[in-house]
């Protein structure tokens, strides 16, 4: 059997060997809900879960974009000067293991429009991959290559356009796939917080609403929604990102 | 022909020119390039760091084979570094007889490993020195379906690096080198990675090559068989420092026996046994 199918495989048996311990142990479904109950609860009311999917995907999405476009331009500009370097770095590490629930709130507070503080604290956790990964990737090509490019009186910015780029592309796109699941993490943590304050969009706010109400099905089905799309996500870039290699002749 | 040592330089003169639009042979052959003096050391560990070069001293003229030969550490690259202008030296001077250091374009340079862009074609690899200076694709072409041919890579124009074998990327690597029309061909160790057989195929179209060019080539290496077989001139090195010990001129005649053949002939071998001889007496 082709290893594709071997989540699937394994999913359903854990899906099974989960419905039937709740059945055989008699659990409520207050502390933990079966699979069943989960997907009851879906279909129930599909339409509320997969609106603020799509809004934590679109915050996800921005976040993302922002962070690609950011990262690269940074590590460019770093990788263009040895002042720039010495510059920046320090601070992309420092933003880097700043815990976001410490600052969320008052990005909220600061930004004001609730979408764009989402965005802001989606892509501060999105930024560091494409930032460090585009800045290995510039400095990837061997001593030899950049001698050549010396050696025939190569400017800086064609070094940059025909050697350091297409080198670093690679490198992006392998950060832009890790930085895709960040973001949406970095999405739904900063909508926790934004969610406990009153703002009421985003899945981060259904699995909170599910979760005072007691309503564990509803909660897992949030969750699952979310596993789903991070899945999907991934897969997306994966793709994404051996079409632009075999584009490029780099696969 | 007579084994020639450094010390009869105006005998020897007849033997630097392959170009055979050169007229009257007791001529001296236009000079190239003068070394005096020329040191390099690099900061390291050792107080005073490691002198990679010192005092090298080398005529180079218009149209030679120089091979640079010697063990690990005993400056050739340095120097090779030094001629293409990709270093600079801390004493002694380049001298070049046009007046000015060579422009872009006019060096070629083959490195121990091909150093391909990976995710460029074969064409796009030999265009780049020529888009580097402007050319467009189309201007550029002609030369590269020329020199494309010349390495015996045509057909393979569209193959990308990882398509192709060692030998065939350093045959993209020498087209690179040959498509500005260079006057000067340097190249560090470019064989050493190559089995055996690739590697004695591309030495006799190297020097193929090189008569039909007519450029000057300096040829970095550490196999005793490969200067003896390639070069009109070889110059032997010494590590700790770097320096050079000595010049060994060629018997063999340039332009005959290029093929497989000049391995076997009686005047290689004994090239051989001088040179390793010479050798062990400047490593003493």
């Amino acid at each position: 059997m082709s290893a594709r199918f071997a989540p699937i495989v394994f999913g359903s048996l854990a899906l099974l060997g989960w419905e039937a311990g709740l059945r055989a142990f008699d659990v409520p479904a207050y502390v933990v809900p079966s699979p069943v109950a989960v997907l009851a609860s879906f279909v129930a009311d599909p339409v509320g879960l997969l609106v603020s999917l799509a809004s934590t995907l679109a915050i996800a999405f921005v976040a993302l974009t922002v962070a690609a476009l950011l990262g690269a331009a940074m590590a460019v500009a770093m990788a263009s000067s040895r002042w720039a370097q010495a510059a920046i770095q320090p601070w992309a590490v420092a933003l880097q293991v700043t815990p976001l629930p410490a600052i969320a709130p008052l990005i909220i507070i600061w930004v004001g429009d609730p979408f764009a503080a989402l965005v802001v604290c989606a892509t501060i956790v999105a930024f560091f991959p494409l930032f460090a990964n585009t800045a290995t990737g510039l400095a990837s090509p061997p001593a030899a290559l950049q001698d050549l490019f010396h050696l025939y009186g190569a400017g800086r910015w064609q070094t940059l356009r025909l050697l350091r780029l297409p080198a670093a592309l690679p490198y992006f796109l392998s950060g832009l796939r890790i930085s895709g699941g960040l973001a949406l993490v970095g999405a739904v943590v900063a909508e926790l917080v934004a969610g406990s304050g009153g703002f009421a969009s985003g899945l981060a706010y259904r699995i909170l609403e599910a979760s005072y109400r007691l309503d564990m099905p509803r909660m897992f089905a949030a969750l699952v929604l979310l596993a789903v799309a991070g899945v999907a996500i991934d897969h997306g870039l994966a793709a994404c990102g051996r079409f632009v290699l075999r584009r490029w002749g780099q696969s | 022909m007579a084994f020639c040592d450094e010390n009869d330089d105006d005998a020897t003169t007849l033997f630097f020119c392959p170009n055979r639009a050169r007229s009257g042979r007791s001529r001296a052959p236009p000079g190239m390039l003068t070394l005096t003096d020329v040191g390099r050391r690099f900061p390291g560990a050792t107080p005073g760091g490691t002198e990679a070069l010192r005092d090298a001293n080398l005529l180079l003229s218009a149209g030679d084979f120089v091979a640079l030969l010697g063990p690990s550490g005993c400056g050739k690259s340095t120097l090779l570094r030094l001629i293409a202008g990709l270093d600079r030296p801390d004493s002694g001077q380049l001298t070049w007889d046009a007046g000015q250091p060579p422009a872009p374009g006019e060096i070629g340079y083959v490195f121990q490993d091909a150093t391909l862009l990976p995710w460029a074609t074969t064409a796009d690899n030999v265009f780049l020195p020529l888009r580097l200076r402007g050319e467009s694709r189309a201007q550029a072409q002609p030369a590269i379906a020329a020199v494309l041919a010349r390495v015996g890579l045509t057909g393979f124009e569209n193959a990308r690096p990882q398509q192709l074998s060692g030998g065939m990327r350093m045959r993209v690597s020498i087209a690179r080198a040959l498509v500005t029309q260079p006057r000067l061909l340097l190249m560090d160790e470019p064989f050493a990675a190559l089995d055996e057989f690739t590697r004695h195929r591309l030495q006799t179209d190297l020097l193929a090559l090189w008569q039909g060019l007519g450029c000057t080539v300096v040829f970095v290496t550490h196999s005793i068989y490969e200067a003896a077989f390639l070069a009109r001139r070889v110059v032997l090195m010494t590590p700790r420092p770097g320096r050079i010990a000595r010049e060994m001129l060629s018997p063999l005649q340039a332009g005959a026996n290029n093929d497989a053949d000049k391995r076997l002939h009686p005047d290689y071998a004994r090239f051989v046994a001088d040179i390793a001889h010479a050798m062990e007496a400047a490593l003493q």
